[in-house]
This record gives structure tokens, C-alpha cells and sequence, in this order.
């Protein structure tokens, strides 16, 4: 079996799995707001520990992205594979990851998803199928057709995604990997997560096509423009294509269009954002919109709101400290996991 | 007992390979229909179906990131890369993506996959179809590299590759490709990976040689009246340090015939431990015979000048045998009576 289980998964401020924390955001739209909520103070608790000199390297947040990445671990089947990108913090947590172990990678503890080897860019679970995360632009793309071909000839019935920012369109793995995916029909989804930027510089300013899903057509293939910042406008899309894939009708590729509201990494202020977008985008928070939409229908009203708001804050909170208060790995794990065991 | 040609020998191995396991899949330019360019994969796609062997767009990001995405996902892919100054294109997915997915997951998810690839001069293929590019993998934590030397290496080691369960690159010299060699194909003929080969025992000097310079090296030899023992390195990381040390400790000299470049390559990596363990057992200096710091020339005379031939290795190899001093390469003798 070339998956298996990865390190133990720890959680200290409620007892619920990887698995458990995904089946409730497939379930149930209050859930889906609590994720949203919880990457946000996530993505906050984060900044802070490295503004107080707590945390070590670099880190990429997502805030704003929120509704992205619970609308594709609500519409994915946890047994199908995902493989993510390095903005990554959200999609882990949505697809099931614990809090301790995003704070933990982030603070490179041995409770973290990998063991602090990593690092918050190269989140694991693979109990709710996110086999890999990718930090070189574009190179989950082929990876995915390979875990779909897989999937095809063991007939598994299995979907895999790749999730990727539109600084990834660019490169030749995208290419590649678009054309041989559409050409062997393999049961993938393809998703950019368009935030805006790649890195400094403005989606529109590097890529010529617009919208950038429609590079589909190049490759035969059926495209959709998403707002991503609508979390069942995400999970309508995403779900339709997982679906048209998992029944053999080959991949899609889907752009969600979303924003991000700090830079690109901790030390980006973002000064090259023209006056008045990030106002423009904060005035669609996807955590607003879904809030309203589930207090328009009488799930929740406003101290409701207030407490899962807390309920998340609590717990982010309590992971940070369970990391901060676990050990470094001891030396000998960088030698661990270089090579396999042989098998046989 | 079967006499076979090394691209048989691998078209067998494959076969074996894809008949013992069915998650094996075969994929890569031309591998299916036409049976691949130099015809390693004859007849797979006949006899396993195109569900299990692949043709592929000229795209060597997507063949390798393919491999290591089906690798993951529990199959056993051998992708061909045709030859291997193109895996340029495909780095990533090799050395930072497949090399790096087992300790990035923490023992999690495992990367059974093997790229095969041809390499090295002699074909007249010139400077971008010629190198032998091993120093693009040797420094790849996770990553296992092996250079097969003939019909049998190919085979044996083939065999091995696809039943590992981290990735391997299979380098294949493809001036090999038409040479035959006789030898039982099957499970008995499997050779590990790590593990060195002595190809002839002596007592004055340790020869090392890989791939298509083990066959120089050997015809070299028998030109010398000298008692020299070869070692075929067949895997290049890890590689098999105790053997090598071994026959130095006895032979007291440590010469490498290399057919890449002088700067590079596995024969520094091999010169420097051999220096480092055994430097007050050594009675000359370490002998490097290697190619040129230049690319490699097309026109045949240059080519051929180029590439160590069993000429020029023998005329290196007793020099130095006669004076324990090194010989100087050929390249700075130019002009010279030589």
C-alpha cells in the first residue's frame, strides 16, 4: 500500500479525528462556518506567534481564502486524494487536520502534521486523503493525473485534485499535466484558487488569458468560473466535477476566484495592492456571506455567531499552547523516512 | 541459458516484472506502440494491454510527475525518460517532488517508482542527446540511482528497481543496447541494489568502472601484464563503499575510469572516500580517467576521442602502473608527441 498513516494526530481541545472534523463540514452548513472561523483565528494566531518571535521561517496565510478551501473539503469525499499547495494553512484545516497539528508544523514541534520537518507549507493527513502538498508552482498537477491514473486502473473509483494558486498556470507542469490528464480521461480536478497575486504580481499582469480556467479549452476540457468567496457556490462546482470525474467523464478546471487579504508571505506588506481592492474584496468576506445566508434561514442568529466565533478562538488558542509546550523532534528524525523499509 | 541484447534484456525484465506484480505500468514517448526507440519494450502493449502500457506526449514533467502520482496511489510505474539530457525538464519531479514525498510524509506515502533512461556518447547523438548526467541525482536524498553495463546488469537490476519501494532512476547506456549477453532471465538473476560487482580479481590496482566504461576498462586490462582487479559499481547511490575499500585495502592503488567529465560525477564521490579511509595505505596517487571538461563533440574521430576508449585507458593505466605517478589526461597534452 503505498498510502498509509502518517504520525499521530493529536487534538487537546475536543477528542475529534482528522476524519471526524471532515465528515461534520461534508455534513452540516454550521460546521462549514465554524471551519471558515477557525482557519481565520488560525491565520491570526499564526502572525502573532511569529510577531512575538515564536515562530521560526517563513509562512503563507490564506485569510480571506476561507471559503475556498472548506467549499472543496466539503465537495471531496475523504477517501478521494487532494493534493495541496503552499498556502495551505485552510485547505489542511477544512480537509480535517487537527489545529495542533497546524500549529505544531508551524512551530516545527514533533506534534505537527509532519513532525516539524516540514514546515506549515507541507501539510499531511492522509486519513482524509491530503497526500501531499506541493511548494514548486504547479508540480501537484501531474502528481494528481498520476494518483487519478492510479485510480483508473485499479478502478478504484477514487477522484484526485489538485489544488493550486494562479501563479501556478504558468509553468510547464500545468500544461503538461492539463493536456495528459484530458488525453487519458483520468478522474482529476483541477482548481485554481485565484487569489490575485502570485507572489508580487497581479494575475492579469503575468497570465494572457482571461479568465484563466478557459485555458481549458486547449485542452478539450470543460471550465468553470467560481465565486470563491461563496462557499456553496464552491461546493456546487467542485461537487459537479468530482462527480463528472468519478463517473468517467475525465477532468474539469475550475477557477475560484477568491482574495488574499495580507501579502505573500510574513514579510510581504503588500504595497503593490491598488487603493481600495482589499476594501473592495473585505466587503465579500466569504465568512460574512455565509454567516448572513445561515442567519437569513434562521440557523443562527448573532450571539449564536458570536459563540462558535469564541468556540474557534479557544481552541486555536489551545493548540497553539499544547505546540508551544511539545518538544522539538529529537535529532535522529531527520534521518527517518529518507528511505523506505523494503517490503518484500 | 538465454542470449540476449541489453534492450531484450530490459523488454524481458519488464515483462517479468509486469507478469509477477499487476500494479506494474509501463509508460513514456513511443514505449507502447512502436515498442520504444531503441525497442526495450517490445511487445508489451500486446501482451499487457493499453491499460497497463502507455504512450505519452513528448511532456517529461508530466511522465515523471504522472510516475510519482501513480506511484503514490499504489501502483508501480517504469516511466522512460529517452534519453536522459532530457530529464532538464523533469528535475523537479524527480529530485524535489518523487525523492522527497516518503520523508516530507513522514513514512506515510511511499513513491515505488522506477525512471529508465538511456544514456551516454558513442551513438553520435552530439552535445544534447550524449551525457550521462548521474551528478544530477547523486546529491537526491531518496533517491536511488543505479547505470546497468550490459544484458544481465539490465535485467538483474531492472528486476530489483521495480520491486523497491522508494523511486530509482535507471540509467542505460545506449551504446549497450545492441550488445548480447548470455544469461538466465528469472528471479535467480535479480541483483540488489548497493551491491558492487568484481568483474576480474587481481592484486596491483582496484579499477572502478560503471556502465559502458566497465566493458573499456575490462578490454584495457587484457592489454596490461599487470594483475588488476575490476570492480562494475552498478549502483551509484547508495553505493557499495565496503567492496570498493576492501580491494583497495589489498590492491593498494584505486584507479576510476568515468565517462563523464573530470569535474562532477560519481568518480570524485568514490576518490575522495576511497582518500579519506585508506590515505596512508595508498601507494600512488588515485587515478582518474575520465572525459574532458567540454561537451560532448559530435564529428565520430572527436567523439571518440572524447569518451575514454580501452586505447587510451590502457595507456593511462601502465604509466601509472609503471611510475605511481598520475599520468597527465590527454587533453593537456595537445600538440605534444604523445
Amino acid at each position: 500500500m503505498a498510502i498509509g498513516k502518517g504520525p499521530e494526530v493529536v487534538t487537546t481541545y475536543d477528542a475529534k479525528t482528522p476524519l471526524m472534523r471532515r465528515e461534520e463540514v461534508i455534513a452540516d452548513p454550521l460546521a462549514r462556518l465554524e471551519r471558515m472561523m477557525e482557519i481565520r483565528h488560525a491565520e491570526q494566531k499564526i502572525r502573532e506567534l511569529h510577531e512575538e518571535g515564536l515562530a521560526w521561517g517563513s509562512t503563507h496565510s490564506c485569510d480571506g481564502q476561507e471559503a475556498v478551501a472548506v467549499g472543496i473539503a466539503a465537495a471531496v469525499a475523504p477517501t478521494d486524494h487532494v493534493v495541496g499547495a503552499h498556502r495551505g494553512h485552510g485547505l489542511g484545516l477544512a480537509l480535517g487536520l487537527t489545529p495542533e497539528q497546524l500549529l505544531g508544523e508551524t512551530l516545527g514541534r514533533s506534534v505537527g502534521a509532519v513532525e516539524g520537518l516540514g514546515g506549515s507549507p507541507h501539510l499531511v493527513e492522509t486519513s482524509v486523503g491530503l497526500v501531499f502538498t506541493v511548494t514548486l508552482m504547479g508540480a501537484g498537477i501531474p502528481i494528481a493525473a498520476g494518483l487519478a491514473l492510479a485510480a483508473e486502473v485499479q478502478g478504484s473509483g477514487r477522484v484526485a485534485v489538485a489544488v493550486f494558486g494562479d501563479g501556478s498556470v504558468n509553468i510547464g507542469a500545468f500544461h503538461e499535466g492539463l493536456n495528459l490528464a484530458s488525453l487519458w480521461k483520468l478522474p482529476a480536478v483541477f482548481v485554481i484558487e485565484n487569489n490575485h497575486y502570485g507572489e508580487f504580481s497581479r494575475y492579469d499582469r503575468t497570465t494572457a488569458v482571461e479568465p484563466l480556467a478557459r485555458r481549458a479549452e486547449a485542452y478539450d476540457l470543460p471550465w468553470e468560473l467560481v465565486d470563491g468567496q461563496d462557499v456553496d457556490a464552491v461546493i456546487a462546482a467542485v461537487g459537479a466535477a468530482v462527480e463528472r470525474a468519478r463517473v468517467g467523464e475525465g477532468p474539469t478546471l475550475l477557477e475560484l476566484r477568491t482574495y488574499r487579504y495580507f501579502g505573500h508571505s510574513r514579510s510581504d506588506r503588500a504595497p503593490y495592492r491598488p487603493e481600495g481592492e482589499l476594501e473592495a474584496w473585505r466587503a465579500r468576506d466569504p465568512i460574512r456571506i455565509l454567516g448572513e445566508r445561515l442567519e437569513a434561514v434562521g440557523m443562527v442568529d448573532a450571539d449564536a455567531l458570536a459563540e462558535i466565533d469564541e468556540r474557534c478562538r479557544e481552541r486555536i488558542e489551545a493548540a497553539a499552547a499544547h505546540a508551544l509546550a511539545s518538544p522539538v523532534a529529537d535529532p535522529g528524525a531527520m534521518f527517518r523516512h529518507v528511505y523506505p523499509e523494503p517490503n518484500r | 541459458m538465454a542470449r540476449l541484447r541489453m534492450n531484450q534484456a530490459i523488454g524481458a525484465a519488464l515483462a517479468d516484472a509486469m507478469a509477477e506484480d499487476p500494479t506494474v505500468v509501463v509508460f513514456g514517448e513511443d514505449v507502447a506502440a512502436a515498442g520504444g526507440v531503441f525497442k526495450t519494450s517490445v511487445g508489451l502493449l500486446e501482451r499487457f494491454g493499453p491499460e497497463r502500457v502507455r504512450d505519452t506526449p513528448i511532456s517529461e514533467m508530466a511522465i515523471v510527475g504522472t510516475a510519482v502520482g501513480a506511484a503514490m496511489g499504489g501502483l508501480r510505474p517504469v516511466a522512460e525518460i529517452m534519453f536522459a539530457d532530457f530529464f532538464g525538464v523533469a528535475l523537479d519531479q524527480v529530485v524535489t517532488q518523487g525523492a522527497l514525498v516518503h520523508y516530507l510524509t513522514r513514512g506515510a506515502v511511499t513513491v515505488p517508482m522506477v525512471i529508465r533512461s538511456s544514456v551516454g556518447a558513442g551513438r553520435g547523438f552530439a552535445a544534447t542527446h550524449s551525457r550521462t548526467v548521474e551528478e544530477w541525482f547523486l546529491s537526491a536524498p531518496g533517491l536511488k540511482l543505479v547505470e546497468v553495463s550490459g544484458a544481465r546488469t539490465a535485467y538483474g537490476l531492472l528486476r530489483a528497481a521495480v520491486r523497491e519501494e522508494g523511486p530509482v532512476v535507471v540509467l542505460e547506456p545506449r551504446a549497450l543496447y545492441g550488445t548480447r549477453e548470455e544469461f538466465e532471465p528469472g528471479d535467480d538473476a535479480v541483483i540488489p541494489l548497493g551491491v558492487a560487482e568484481v568483474r576480474r580479481e587481481g592484486a596491483d590496482a582496484t579499477v572502478v568502472a560503471v556502465g559502458q566504461t566497465v566493458g573499456i576498462a575490462s578490454e584495457a586490462i587484457e592489454r596490461l601484464d599487470a594483475s588488476i582487479e575490476l570492480i562494475d559499481l552498478l549502483t551509484l547511490r547508495p553505493w557499495d563503499v565496503e567492496t570498493v575499500l576492501a580491494s583497495v585495502a589489498r590492491t593498494g592503488r584505486l584507479a576510476l575510469v568515468e565517462e563523464h567529465p573530470f569535474t562532477g560525477g560519481w568518480g570524485p564521490e568514490v576518490a575522495s572516500r576511497v582518500g579519506q579511509e585508506l590515505f596512508g595505505e595508498l601507494t600512488s596517487p588515485i587515478l582518474r580517467i575520465t572525459a574532458p571538461d567540454v561537451p560532448v563533440p559530435f564529428t565520430r574521430d572527436l567523439e571518440f576521442r572524447y569518451l575514454p576508449t580501452a586505447e587510451y585507458v590502457a595507456a593511462q593505466l601502465g604509466r601509472w602502473l609503471e611510475t605511481d605517478t598520475l599520468p597527465s589526461p590527454w587533453w593537456e597534452r595537445i600538440g605534444e608527441e604523445v
